[in-house]
């Protein structure tokens, strides 16, 4: 690829209707880190929705038969999604979950269906600005980083807050440091909740004993209460370390005993005790574990919440941390087996800054290995669909209609199956159906788009970069709409 | 069993990916040939992502330690099916309790593969690329089981799923599908698009095995898979029939139960007995040459946490079934649940290789060399394959 056609596609999100590609495509991309907006206008005015998911758990606890209708719950969010598709929905297990849902007690409901009316209202907006975006490449590290940090939209209360979690914890420190972004995206509450530390206390805390000794007095009725580990597994796996990256169980034990108090506003059952902390998390001593913790071989005081921020601190710059971000930040930019001398050359930038991400995104833009070689990595569907919404100038879909045609492609963003988030290599993505779906999509859309001089578009998106079989089968079109459609699936559109 | 009756639009389609696979010489000739003889066999493969708790699905409430690790979860199993002395399968499997009392089920409790520690991401690599180390293979089992069936004609192989699965990837041809509420694309265009991708391995490759794939399924009527009972039709459907996929994969998620697990359990437990119960009645004649295994990454903590949920362990449960299989008993040599019989004094003690059991199960029932299919299917293992799972 030409370097104007690997700074519009590998590190962008394709041409912009209208833009011509950039005449020094390295100080464009160092441009674009400047000039990032971390709030754009759609985003700087969406409502502040700290404290509602907590209370629409408080609400869920409230109900009488819990059980029964966490089940409904479960039910609704998927009555919800499928009422994001384009087209009414055949299936009559959507109308029993429909009735399911009408069978919820009113306030219980409404809650629900505000839950995912802002999860489908800030999937569109995180489209449309990454669609209108002057500054793609930061965009496309926002998505990268927000991957790094996934949280899903499946857990109960957690749809109000996925969004908020990408707008607030995430785009303010794609340029800062790592440290900031990794203890503002795990401490915020999509993440406590995702990854049920919100409901972790501390064995030996006086609301762990009190609750244990009420417990005991009830038999079998009391509420049983105490370590959930599940967030510090993650964070050491997903977040900081990696999988090998020397921890033990009884790490993952002690850190999981020092994120104990660490909560989320708006729950009724503490807010008596809860201290309000950045971003709609909230810190209740009572429920934390007292003690000193010991995390590979380093031992931490206990200073309340400041013990797990201690914990973080650590981890974020630590040597084995700086390997494994930097491996999977060369594997999205570059290619599914990155070079090492990339590798390496990222990771000494982060020790050397102690994880400064902006010093880390232009040490990437300045890299040789960033601009060698073929098109080869499979652009996922969000990119693509960007890529294409981009291209094409089509701005004017409606919210459901972009929560249909994602979920469509097969990925909804903040929806990843696992904590992991997205897979970042092409076998997870290039596969028959995938494929087939982007083809029947690109078709309906270009039948709806400007078509004018495909041809030379092509040229300006790819330039220097269009293959001579792709030109061919362009001008052999019988329409300039069938033109567009082609060029919207061509290898080009679909490797970067 | 009868022939799917093709209308006038899937028979374009077909002879439109059949064009298109005489184009695209690297996958010209066997892709086409998938004559199923009378009698074949048929495997469902079911992955359960997010480490499924065997002690939850069937439920050792016969041991006294039963009470102590997990009383808040007693009352589900009272009044449900039991097993044997020390065995209760839980409320939501209604219809695999009935294959099990018919003879078609059997359950392997307290299996798990090598993997030894407790990340779902790398045990899932493991027990889908089959290697003894994660993330050290690219291809997966499957897909060198239909590579060891290929003597003659290469089974057709198909992953029910809009992503393939790592346990398909590899070598041998295989396909995946998903139903998909996007409306068809003319066919002179998806013609056209064949023919752009003509010159391009990758894309050519995935664009020819998409059609052939969807020309079959084409009437499904779905739009998505998140109906479990309907999923498992369109399983069988893709499986009926001579051109029927021989070996099929689909995943189901949702067993991650961290928190509150009777309700959160019980949630995705009624969706695989909806998959299975359809399935099994759909594939009709065909379910008695049929093979199903059902297997997890790992299980969970034998122990209720703080939060009235399981955290990540170790031993889980199999569940194998189908016509094919001998059935109605447990296959297990039962570690207990005392401390010191507790894996890390934590986990269920894995005492069988999960390995085993669908190495084991898919030689026999396919007829291969046991040997050699776990030494290609699960290389570097010490474990021998299980034998007498399945009639032959």
């Amino acid at each position: 690829m030409s370097t104007p056609s690997i700074a519009l596609n590998r590190f962008g999100y394709g041409i912009r209707v209208g833009e011509t590609p950039p005449s020094e495509p390295q100080a464009d991309l160092l441009r674009q880190l400047s000039e990032f907006d971390t709030r754009p206008g759609p985003l700087s005015a969406r409502p502040n929705t700290s404290g509602e998911a907590g209370e629409l758990l408080q609400i869920i606890r409230q109900s009488r038969s819990a059980t029964r209708e966490k089940a409904a719950m479960d039910e609704s969010a998927g009555t919800m999604e499928s009422s994001m598709d384009a087209q009414p929905d055949p299936n009559p297990a959507r109308t029993r979950r429909n009735a399911q849902l009408a069978a919820l007690p009113p306030e219980y409901r409404a809650k629900l269906i505000e839950a995912y009316g802002r999860y489908r209202v800030d999937v569109a907006e995180r489209m449309r600005v990454a669609v209108t975006s002057p500054t793609p490449f930061a965009e496309r590290l926002v998505h990268f980083w927000s991957n790094h940090f996934s949280v899903s939209a499946g857990k109960p209360g957690t749809p109000f807050e996925v969004g908020n979690h990408e707008f607030n914890a995430i785009r303010p420190h794609v340029t800062g440091k790592f440290s900031d972004m990794l203890k503002a995206a795990v401490l915020h509450p999509a993440m406590l909740l995702y990854l049920d530390q919100f409901q972790s206390v501390g064995p030996s805390s006086p609301y762990g004993e009190r609750q244990r000794r009420r417990a005991e007095r009830a038999g079998n009725g009391g509420r049983p209460v105490g370590l959930n580990e599940n967030l510090a597994r993650e964070i050491l796996e997903l977040h900081t370390l990696g999988v090998d990256g020397g921890y033990s169980q009884a790490d993952v034990t002690e850190f999981a005993r020092a994120l104990t108090g660490w909560s989320v506003q708006g729950l009724g059952r503490v807010r008596r005790f809860a201290e309000e902390k950045p971003g709609g998390a909230s810190y209740v001593a009572l429920a934390h574990e007292p003690g000193t913790r010991r995390i590979m071989g380093r031992a931490y005081e206990d200073t309340g919440a400041g013990q797990a921020i201690a914990i973080l601190d650590d981890l974020a710059t630590h040597p084995t941390t700086a390997r494994f971000v930097c491996t999977k930040m060369a594997r999205h930019f570059t290619r599914d087996d990155p070079a090492k001398s990339l590798i390496a050359r990222l990771e000494s930038d982060f020790l050397q800054t102690g994880g400064d991400l902006g010093s880390l995104a232009r040490t990437l833009v300045n890299a040789p290995e960033a601009w060698e070689g073929d098109a080869v990595k499979f652009r996922q569907p969000v990119e693509w669909l960007t890529s294409v919404l981009r291209f094409t100038g089509v701005d004017d879909l409606s919210d459901n209609r972009i929560n249909g045609i994602l979920r469509q492609l097969g990925q909804v963003p903040w929806g990843a199956p696992s904590p992991a988030g997205f897979d970042d290599a092409a076998d997870s993505w290039a596969g028959p159906d995938a494929l087939l779906r982007r083809v029947e999509l690109a078709d309906r859309i270009a039948r709806n788009a400007p078509s004018d001089a495909v041809l030379e578009r092509a040229e300006t998106a790819f330039p220097g970069a269009l293959s001579d079989n792709t030109r061919t089968w362009l001008s052999r079109a019988e329409s300039g709409s069938q033109a567009l459609g082609l060029l919207l699936v061509a290898p080009e559109m679909m490797r970067r | 069993m009868t022939k799917t009756v093709l209308n006038p639009h899937l028979q374009r389609r077909a002879l439109l990916a059949g064009s298109l696979a005489l184009g695209a010489s690297s996958l010209a000739a066997p892709r086409m040939a998938f004559a199923q003889a009378p009698g074949a066999k048929n495997m469902l493969f079911v992955l359960l992502r997010g480490a499924m708790d065997g002690m939850a699905m069937l439920a050792p409430t016969g041991e006294s330690r039963f009470e102590e690790l997990r009383a808040a979860a007693l009352p589900d199993y009272e009044g449900a099916r039991r097993i044997d002395s020390t065995f209760v399968l839980h409320p939501a499997f209604e219809q695999v309790g009935k294959s099990y009392a018919a003879g078609d089920a059997l359950f392997v409790h307290a299996a798990a593969t090598s993997y030894r520690a407790r990340s779902h991401f790398d045990g899932q690599d493991l027990l889908e690329s089959g290697a003894s180390t994660p993330n050290t293979m690219r291809d997966g089992w499957i897909n060198r089981l239909v590579a060891l069936m290929s003597d003659q004609t290469t089974p057709r192989a198909l992953a029910i799923a809009p992503t393939m699965p790592l346990a398909l990837r590899g070598n041998a041809p295989v396909s995946n599908y998903a139903p998909s509420s996007l409306p068809d694309a003319s066919d002179d265009f998806l013609d056209r698009v064949g023919k752009l991708y003509g010159g391009d391995a990758q894309l050519g490759e995935l664009y020819t095995s998409a059609l052939e794939t969807r020309a079959m399924a084409a009437d499904d009527g779905l739009r998505n898979l998140r109906d479990a009972a309907k999923a498992g039709e369109l399983a069988a459907s893709l499986m009926r029939g001579e051109d029927g996929a021989r070996i099929a994969m689909i995943e189901l998620g949702g067993w991650d139960t961290h928190a509150n697990q009777r309700a959160t359990f019980a949630r995705p437990a009624r969706n695989l007995d909806a998959l299975l119960g359809a399935y099994a009645a759909s594939m009709g004649s065909a379910w008695d040459d049929t093979l199903v295994l059902v297997a997890t990454e790992f299980g969970r903590t034998a122990r209720y946490n703080g939060t009235a949920g399981t955290d990540h362990g170790t031993g889980s449960v199999a569940l194998v079934m189908g016509g094919a299989v001998r059935g109605k008993r447990v296959v297990a040599d039962w570690p207990g649940l005392g401390d010191s019989q507790l894996y890390q004094k934590r986990d269920l003690m894995p005492t069988t290789a999960l390995e085993s059991v669908l190495a084991g199960a898919a030689a026999e029932h396919f007829g291969l060399d046991p040997a050699i299919s776990m030494a290609s299917l699960f290389p570097g293992r010490s474990a021998a394959p299980l034998s007498g799972l399945v009639r032959t």
